[in-house]
């Protein structure tokens, strides 16, 4: 069993979602079967993400060749400490996500569950895999989920927003596969630890044509990541879609964002010869353009979904900026601003949505409308969620951003890193307090509010699940930053990949 | 052979490209096909282009790339489902807005907003 361990989170969504397309699960009526099973599949999930990482803590990374082709012939999928954490990140987002669809959401379409896994069974598989194309193939499993999941429940709003989505991320795949095509034809590998071997070894000539093929994989990764200037799509997107799905969506801009790490540390890293850290000189100024321009969006924001999307750039921007500072202790940083800014922001989306709930046809837009019937009990939450997005103590966003701006090193960098990110710390506090002030103190005289559903008992369960890891994630901090320091020395330890998939020699 | 093949995937890939901008759903869906046909011969065309060769070692004196021709068949797939769901989307989008704009609405700056009396004058 330990030996299939690295593919055992592809195999349960995959078989688990198409299990609940068949009889026993099938049909409208039979949503409790469907719930019940989809909550043992997210607990296996999740069993099977800590012990994938507890393994590859104790034994190093794993490498799994699928079909027993080794590499770099066949499709290989590997799992190092990085790999694993965010594994077992998606894997506990899902189980909020799924909490939380059980209040309702989950029942305007039969196939809510089956989607969700199977988008589960993308992320995990592009977390997992070391092989460009099979990067591309679960880049497609997770985007069709999507696009479905995104317009699950019908409506104008919703289908709008898809249009843009959907054309948006075919062109995406377009251009993937001809830089997928370009470097296949100058390296003659796809697999990533090979490809970090011969892209040191081309000739001038060639150098050329990978950079191309290496600068079209930045503009998909950028387009996943919403990057600035690929970043309209997203607080459109995020605000039309249910809240379940909008909170599962915080974990996608992500996957964009750990194939830049990946790809750019691995095969264009330090050792590229003439390549190494090509894009280096243009994710720099991108990173800083996205977090001002998420801060600009997130002041201007309507309501509170379109101003978690916003935010959603912000930490995009800042993630970016972990990534470009091209140090260990960076990516290390990174990666714990990572873990915290997935679970806020969806946790920040399903709070929207309870508050929507409870204003009637003012949503959760900033205008004066009707108290809330739960006034205190969303108030705390918001409240929590808004200090640990901005980045106050005592939650994690305070420690990650402190952990980012302590890794910044050289007087210039400093400078921008740390202004930036201060000012638009800021200026998210004013965004949030605002929001804030208005949905909870600007009420209209209230009338009997009997008529207004109360928060159901899954809702509150699966917000307090996602928020309660940011307390959390900042009292076990030293552990965590342990654990993300080792996995960035791994990321940034090419020799040990390269030894992990038997690779040496390979090259004469 | 290689300089028609080149010309090929280029027209293609710069209909595609041109398609893909215009505003109404239908161009963009032609759009984004032709971007995919481009991309398959692109594709295609990484393992280099030779005639006659197996991808079977030991059949010829020299052999065929068979990976590519894998990527491809793949790549075919993926961009077939993906062209499907996005006519249905289009549809979709056509009954639900009520017209095949991509933004779901005409762009303010056509010749109906900027000259909407045209006929009385």
């Amino acid at each position: 069993m330990t030996v299939h361990l690295a593919i055992l989170p592809i195999l349960i969504p995959l078989v688990g979602g198409l299990l609940m397309l068949l009889p026993p699960f099938a049909g409208v009526e039979r949503y409790q079967y469907r719930r019940v099973a989809a909550l043992c599949l997210m607990l296996a999930q999740i069993g099977c993400s800590i012990i994938l990482m507890l393994m590859v803590v104790q034994n190093g990374a794993i490498m799994y060749a699928v079909g027993d082709w080794q590499p770099p012939f066949g499709i290989i999928l590997y799992a190092d400490q990085l790999s694993a954490m965010l594994v077992a990140l998606t894997s506990f987002l899902g189980l909020g996500v799924t909490l939380y669809s059980f209040a309702g959401s989950d029942r305007e379409g039969k196939y809510f569950h089956p989607l969700v896994q199977f988008q589960l069974l993308g992320i995990y598989g592009a977390f997992l895999t070391n092989d460009l194309f099979n990067l591309f193939v679960f880049f497609e499993v997770l985007l069709i989920a999507s696009y479905t999941l995104l317009i699950h429940g019908g409506g104008k709003q919703k289908t709008a927003a898809n249009v843009h989505y959907v054309i948006l991320n075919l062109i995406g795949s377009s251009l993937f596969l001809f830089a997928l095509g370009t470097l296949y034809g100058i390296t003659g590998t796809l697999n990533i630890a090979d490809m970090s071997q011969r892209v040191a070894q081309l000739s001038e000539s060639n150098q050329l044509i990978a950079q191309a093929g290496g600068s079209l994989l930045l503009i998909v990764f950028g387009l996943k990541a919403a990057m600035l200037p690929l970043h309209f799509w997203l607080p459109r997107t995020y605000a039309a879609a249910s809240a379940p799905v909008a909170a599962l969506f915080a974990i996608m801009t992500k996957v964009g964002v750990y194939c830049i790490f990946r790809v750019y540390t691995v095969i264009f890293g330090e050792q590229a010869g003439e390549l190494a850290n090509m894009i280096q000189p243009w994710v720099w100024p991108l990173a800083i353009l996205t977090v001002i321009a998420g801060t600009v969006g997130a002041l201007a924001s309507q309501n509170l979904r379109t101003l978690a999307g916003n935010l959603v750039i912000v930490s995009v921007g800042t993630l970016l900026i972990a990534f470009a500072l091209r140090t260990p202790e960076a990516t290390a940083a990174g990666l714990l601003y990572l873990i915290h800014s997935t679970l806020v922001t969806a946790a920040l989306f399903l709070i929207a949505d309870m508050l929507g709930q409870q204003r009637g046809k003012a949503l959760d837009y900033f205008v004066v409308a009707r108290k809330t019937k739960q006034q205190a009990l969303l108030g705390v939450l918001f409240v929590v969620a808004a200090m640990a997005v901005a980045g106050l103590p005592p939650f994690s966003g305070f420690l990650a951003k402190l952990v980012i701006l302590q890794a910044v090193t050289g007087t210039e960098q400093k400078i921008w890193v740390w202004s930036v990110i201060l000012i638009s710390s800021l200026i998210t506090i004013i965004a949030l307090s605002r929001a804030g002030t208005t949905l909870f103190w600007r009420c209209t005289p209230s009338r009997d509010a009997s008529e207004t559903p109360s928060v159901s008992k899954w809702q509150m369960c699966a917000t307090f699940l996602l928020l309660g890891a940011s307390p959390l994630l900042a009292i076990f901090g030293a552990s965590i930053i342990d654990y993300t320091n080792n996995a960035a020395a791994q990321l940034h330890d090419i020799p040990y990949l390269i030894e992990v998939m038997n690779l040496e020699g390979d090259i004469q | 052979m290689e300089t028609l093949y080149v010309i090929c995937v280029g027209v293609l890939t710069f209909c595609g490209v041109f398609l893909c901008l215009r505003g109404r759903t239908f161009s963009v869906v032609v759009g984004l096909t032709m971007l995919s046909y481009a991309v398959n011969l692109f594709l295609f065309s990484s393992g280099r282009l030779n005639l006659k060769d197996a991808a079977i070692l030991g059949m010829s004196d020299s052999y065929a790339d068979p990976l590519p021709q894998a990527l491809t068949l793949t790549a075919i797939v993926i961009g077939f489902a993906m062209i499907a769901f996005v006519v249905i989307l289009a549809m979709r989008a056509r009954a639900d807005l009520g017209n095949d704009f991509v933004d779901g609405r005409e762009a303010p700056d056509s010749d109906k907003f900027i000259k909407p009396n045209k006929d009385k004058i």
